[in-house]
């Protein structure tokens, strides 16, 4: 039955009909929903893993064990889970092995645009990138058939706008694949230096025949038009090219690694110009150049952001693109109204503290009027920076000093941060906004909500718990509402010449704000201070007749803007929202 | 080939939309392509989707200056994103302001006659005040619905068929209340 689905229920449903029995992932914009969705399958466990690395690790065990696998991140998770992907293109698998990446080009929602093609190519894997819904469930299901036919892992590449855009999917049924004998091979999957000296050799000779078949793979697709111009793109890339350019002559890659030389070099000889078209990096273009065929292409087409169908019509025939009217305020994404960060982040910019932040929700305290952020790297750096902030200034410095970060995050990659700061006789303080969810991503259980992927009561991490068995001496739990009890418990911890760590804790707002009840301005008690609106609530602003106002549809009770207000003005409104 | 671009701002329910149109698209044999924001933009932010219903599609985004309508949930996101509109293109506007987070901090001010501004560029304006509407309709969340109502009229859909759509699309404790929304945004003027 055709059914119009995003590009991420694509892959699910393509893991699905593979026979996949096994699916791990850790929770990244834009692949988020493919494992959402697989949870919906009953057929297959599914789990988070609280980081990509251990999900990677889990398909790993789970794919030599003999069960179809499936792993899904986004780019950036692939650098967590490089460490295991580096060894696994040695060993191979035994049931096939598929790890997902969604790229970000144009940084949507992510702090850098890598390439993950490079991946392939410096681990010798081959990867695939569909163009559509279509395609990433079919290339989801071509990708287990390579992996096993040539004992690799493959890697699926997708880009947001495959993710999550929305196309026509025909479903077919699931195939159910036996589980796969194991059988002990040490020279195979145990690699010590005798064994993996020869693995290389294989991975080499491996990635060279399926160059050779490269060429013969239907997903390699020429379409022959004008003999003027040929332009090879891949992924979505060639979506746009079909459609800015319906004369041009095409050669869309469905293998992004390794690439089909022979097709190319046919394909050079049958056009006057050859132009690729690909996002981000020039991968194909060095390749292509390097194989002695003549082409352009980032000498067109930046390497930073998205292509489209009107970018390629300016940059190829001219075709001006409207422009925007930048003159107008713009709108960036801001913590929800009731957020329990914002008055962690008041108080933390009230105190003047450099402030080293994570990946999540809290990026957002970095803007004005919160402007409470230092730096933003990756995934679990706060804890180690704010050690290397005292250990290059001292403890007067770090006493000025405070990580920040959420709890999700910590489980993914603070916990170990927090191990070297009390190891290494450290002094940072560092705050863990407990919000009880992976929230940026869209509300994910992990392992401290004590629920898993299906809603299965589990074993909860007890945060407090795991920092005393650090070494913390000093853990204090603290309403993440309560600003004076912020700001008391931030300047008698960051006095101290321990490291100590701060739990700020209550749920994100999206998870209970329709049992709130909203506040309401008392314009006859309001002096217009505007202390309400250094804490930079969305439903607080300044009305055209000067009144400040807070709109009750979108206030969601949290109170903070009430310790704000000196002159008790802002009152609940009777009756739940 | 139609082309309609959904903006608003991260929260407001723009993606009901182009589930609705998705239907819509299906029951008329159509190809379609949907481009939705996820993730960061979520938050308040400036989000658009993009869809796009004909013969055959190719990108699932819309090129600036190409869209047959703009469905603007709120008047600065309307303005915003008015370079993407086909000459003689339509603009239908929610008339609702959210306040971004640079005009709250006192930073710009948050564009005056933001109406007189589209028309002054030749835009075919049509303004709704869909949240009255839908209050009328007795739900206030159903002021989407009657933006989609009002988009099938003015893209010229059929009554019936983007009712059929809705019906596909709205669970059924909700659809009374839901077609009563298309059916007011669709007799909006």
């Amino acid at each position: 039955m055709k059914k119009i689905m995003l590009g991420n229920l694509a892959i699910a449903r393509g893991a699905y009909e593979a026979g996949v029995t096994v699916s791990t992932a850790y929770p990244g914009t834009p692949s988020t929903e493919i494992t959402e969705a697989i949870a919906d399958y009953k057929d297959i466990y599914v789990e988070w893993s609280p980081n990509e690395k251990v999900a990677l690790e889990v398909a790993i065990g789970s794919s030599i064990a003999g069960a179809r696998s499936i792993c899904c991140m986004k780019h950036v998770g692939v650098n967590v889970a490089a460490d295991p992907l580096f060894t696994i293109a040695y060993t191979g698998v035994n049931a096939g092995l598929v790890l997902v990446v969604a790229d970000d080009p144009g940084m949507h929602s992510s702090q850098n645009e890598q390439d993950s093609r490079y991946y392939a190519m410096a681990n010798s894997i081959p990867m695939l990138e569909p163009a559509d819904s279509q395609e990433a469930k079919d290339m989801t299901k071509l990708a287990f058939e390579i992996s096993e036919k040539y004992d690799t892992p493959v890697m699926l590449r997708t880009t947001t706008r495959v993710s999550h855009s929305q196309t026509y999917v025909e479903e077919c049924d699931r195939v159910d694949v036996a589980i796969k004998p194991y059988k002990k091979d040490i020279t195979k999957y145990a690699m010590m230096p005798a064994m993996a000296k020869k693995r290389h050799l294989v991975v080499e000779d491996r990635i060279k025949q399926i160059a050779i078949d490269s060429n013969k793979l239907e997903i390699n697709r020429t379409i022959i038009k004008s003999t003027k111009l040929g332009i090879i793109c891949s992924g979505v890339s060639s979506q746009y090219v079909e459609e800015a350019m319906p004369d041009a002559s095409i050669l869309k890659l469905g293998m992004v690694f390794p690439i089909p030389l022979d097709l190319i070099f046919e394909f050079a000889s049958k056009v006057d110009e050859l132009i690729i078209a690909e996002e981000l990096e020039p991968i194909f273009e060095r390749e292509i150049k390097a194989a002695g065929i003549k082409c352009k292409g980032k000498e067109i087409f930046s390497i930073q952001g998205e292509l489209s169908v009107a970018i390629i019509k300016n940059k190829l025939l001219g075709v001006p693109i409207p422009v925007a009217d930048n003159t107008l305020p713009v709108r960036p994404p801001v913590l929800c109204a009731g957020c329990p960060h914002r008055g962690v982040f008041y108080i933390l910019n009230k105190l003047k503290l450099m402030v080293t932040a994570d990946i999540g929700c809290y990026t957002l305290g970095a803007i004005a009027p919160l402007n409470a952020v230092d730096t933003v790297i990756c995934m679990g750096a706060s804890i180690g920076m704010a050690h290397g902030v005292d250990k290059a200034l001292g403890c007067e410095a770090s006493s000025r000093t405070v990580a920040v970060i959420g709890d999700s995050t910590f489980v993914h990659s603070g916990i170990t941060g927090v191990i070297n700061a009390v190891y290494n006789k450290g002094s940072s303080t560092i705050i863990i906004l407990d919000n009880s969810t992976t929230g940026m991503t869209g509300q994910q259980h992990n392992p401290s909500t004590g629920k898993t992927i299906r809603d299965q009561v589990t074993h909860q991490l007890d945060i407090e718990a795991m920092c005393i068995a650090c070494g913390v001496k000093s853990v204090s739990v603290i309403d993440a509402y309560d600003m004076k009890l912020i700001e008391s418990t931030l300047k008698c911890e960051l006095a101290k010449d321990e490291v100590s760590v701060i739990i700020a804790r209550r749920p994100c707002i999206l998870l209970t704000k329709d049992a709130r009840v909203p506040y309401a301005i008392d314009q006859d008690k309001c002096v217009r201070c505007k202390a309400c609106m250094k804490v930079g609530c969305p439903s607080i602003s300044k009305a055209l007749n000067g009144k400040i106002v807070l709109n009750p549809a979108q206030c969601n009770g949290c109170g903070v803007c009430v310790q704000m207000c000196k002159f008790d003005s802002i009152k609940l409104v009777g009756g739940a929202k | 080939m139609t082309n309609i671009l959904i903006v608003g701002v991260g929260g407001q329910g723009t993606l009901l939309a182009s589930r609705v149109l998705g239907n819509y698209a299906i029951n008329r044999g159509l190809d379609c392509k949907l481009s939705e924001v996820h993730g960061m933009s979520q938050r308040g932010g400036s989000v658009v989707t993009h869809v796009r219903i004909g013969e055959k599609i190719y990108s699932p985004i819309i090129n600036e200056g190409d869209a047959d309508i703009i469905i603007g949930f709120e008047k600065l996101e309307a303005l915003r994103w008015r370079h993407y509109l086909k000459k003689d293109g339509i603009i239908v506007v929610n008339d609702q302001e959210i306040m971004p987070m640079p005009v709250i901090v006192g930073a710009m001010a948050y564009p005056v006659g933001v109406f007189d501004q589209i028309r002054s560029e030749g835009m075919n304006l049509l303004v709704i005040n869909a949240t009255d509407i839908a209050k009328n309709c007795g739900n206030i969340k159903v002021a989407n619905t009657v933006m989609i109502g009002a988009l099938a009229k003015n893209i010229g859909f059929k009554r019936e068929d983007i009712i059929e759509a809705v019906t596909n699309t709205v669970p059924c404790k909700l659809l009374q209340v839901n077609l009563l929304a298309i059916d007011k945004g669709y007799s909006a003027k």
